[in-house]
């Protein structure tokens, strides 16, 4: 079903991008993008907490799960700390490297009625993800069908993903990666860590872990537009709440919840490896809106050069004409 | 010859800012404390050197837009580009060009392979690295963008 859904859109997307190469613009403008990525429904409202998805997640993903080598490479300055979580690999009340999805818990009241709203949380799958895009190596990237993924064998482990991550999603093993063969001393720490939505999965046809084992079916997996017609379709039968919809300019997980998500915020514990539910506006929107302003400037450019050679030249001819006379 | 020198330092203030906040983008000026310096906090915050960078593009492509189109249209009696003009105005086009390349990248999408995108990151730092040497070459040498001119 996944497979199929993932292949139609693949060729829906793949026709959007020939389409779009040829008139020369860029995919966004042509609004053929966010109809490729594959996108997940979250009905947190019948999420009961099992916590069978954060274990499938651990199971299936080990082999990708780091093995640093120790005693770590001394880093200079002393500012570089290492990040050490070999030892800690049960944690999993949080992101960690080798917890790529947790549960966060929310007592909150609902018709009047006590509840605990439990919430899957792990990497949102943005549209236009910031980690990716402003990761200075390319180590971070987005696969054609919106996921993104971090290279374990590029990443250095600068975690500049994490910092301009709204949610600081990635989380830092050192003593692993590539950094280890350039200048462990001077540069890089490590490797970053988080859900690649089972990509391996999903490009052999199947669901990833998490969606496969859950008992209550809380996540579905499709194609963006579909997802998110579903999700307002349950927000209106339900009278709930969405996220991810239009956070960070747009995400590939869109959460459907009882109670508001300002609420829910209040409710859950947020931190290092635990993640809001704020609202977000478009990290990579604010420059992008510079366009014009690099469009033009070329422009300007050469309009100021011709007036400064047309000025200058006027006032040649007018010296010239002027020189007779003295 | 005043407003000649006015384009002349605009310029380089573009070119200090538009490389500074370039390397802000590799996260090394917290971990160096360069960032901890009073006044230079912002190094360290990555969507303020990202919007300058963008900023100082445009100021830079408007500049070099400038000079090309004053150069082409005086003709080459009036100045003639150097050895080390050519070497570092073709640096300046290599810079341009891969960086309005990642400017489409940053556009939402996927419209360059993985392998290409990293060949931009990288070269675009390669080409910068090579600009700053052949610059502080020019500098210790005293070579000049062109003959028979200021510049
Ligand atoms: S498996 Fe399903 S019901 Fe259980 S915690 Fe995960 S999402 Fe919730
Ligand atoms: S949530 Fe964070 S880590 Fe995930 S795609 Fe968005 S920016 Fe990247
Ligand atoms: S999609 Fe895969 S990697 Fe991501 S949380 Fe689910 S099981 Fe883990």
């Amino acid at each position: 079903m996944t497979g199929n859904i993932s292949r139609r859109s693949f060729i829906k997307g793949g026709l959007a991008a020939c389409a779009v190469a040829a008139s020369g613009i860029p995919a966004s403008a042509a609004g053929a993008d966010k109809d490729k990525q594959l996108a997940t429904l979250l009905d947190i409202g019948k999420c009961i907490g099992c916590g069978a998805c954060v274990e499938a997640c651990s199971e299936i993903n080990a082999e990708k799960y780091p093995e640093p080598k120790k005693p770590f490479p001394r880093m200079y300055p002393d500012r570089a700390k290492p990040e050490d979580w070999s030892d800690k690999k049960d944690v999993n009340d949080r992101l960690t490297p080798y917890n790529w999805l947790y549960i966060q818990s929310a007592d909150v009241t609902v018709n009047g009625e006590q509840k605990t709203i439990t919430i899957p949380r792990r990497c949102m799958h943005c549209v236009n993800p910031p980690c990716v895009k402003l990761c200075p190596w390319g180590s971070a990237k987005q696969l054609e069908n919106g996921i993104s993924r971090i290279d374990p064998d590029l990443c250095l482990g600068g975690a500049k993903c994490r910092d301009v991550c709204p949610w600081e999603i990635p989380q830092r093993q050192t003593g692993t990666g590539l950094y280890l063969d350039i200048l462990p001393a001077f540069a890089g720490n490590g490797v970053m860590y988080k859900c690649d939505r089972c990509y391996n999965r999903i490009s052999e046809g199947k669901p990833p872990a998490c969606i496969e084992v859950c008992p209550e079916n809380v996540q579905e997996i499709g194609p963006r537009n579909e997802i998110i017609k579903k999700a307002l379709a349950l927000a209106k039968e339900t009278n709930g709440y969405i996220y991810g919809e239009n956070e960070n300019g747009g995400t590939n997980t869109i959460y459907v919840s009882p109670v508001s998500f300002e609420e829910l915020n209040k409710a859950i514990k947020t931190g290092k490896g635990k993640p809001h539910l704020k609202a977000v506006s478009d990290s990579m929107g604010k420059a992008n809106n510079l366009l014009a302003a690099l469009a033009i400037a070329p422009i300007a450019g050469i309009a100021a050069a011709v007036g400064t050679l047309y000025k200058n030249s006027r006032r040649e001819n007018e010296v010239k004409r002027d020189a007779p006379k003295e | 010859m005043h407003q000649k020198n006015n384009v002349r330092y605009l310029y380089l203030v573009t070119v200090f800012f538009i490389t500074l906040s370039g390397f802000g983008q590799m996260p090394i000026f917290k971990r160096y404390y360069i960032a901890d310096i009073p006044g230079l906090g912002w190094l360290a915050r990555f969507y303020v050197t990202h919007y300058m960078h963008y900023i100082c593009a445009a100021l830079l492509i408007g500049f070099s837009a400038y000079i090309i189109t004053g150069y082409v249209m005086a003709g080459r009696k009036k100045s003639e580009l150097t050895v080390t003009g050519y070497l570092r105005g073709a640096l300046i086009a290599g810079l341009i060009a891969t960086g309005i390349l990642l400017v489409i990248r940053n556009f939402e999408g996927y419209m360059f392979s993985h392998n290409f995108i990293i060949f931009l990151d990288l070269s675009h730092l390669a080409l910068v690295m090579l600009f700053l040497l052949t610059s502080l070459y020019c500098l210790i040498f005293k070579k000049k963008w062109s003959r028979d001119s200021n510049q």
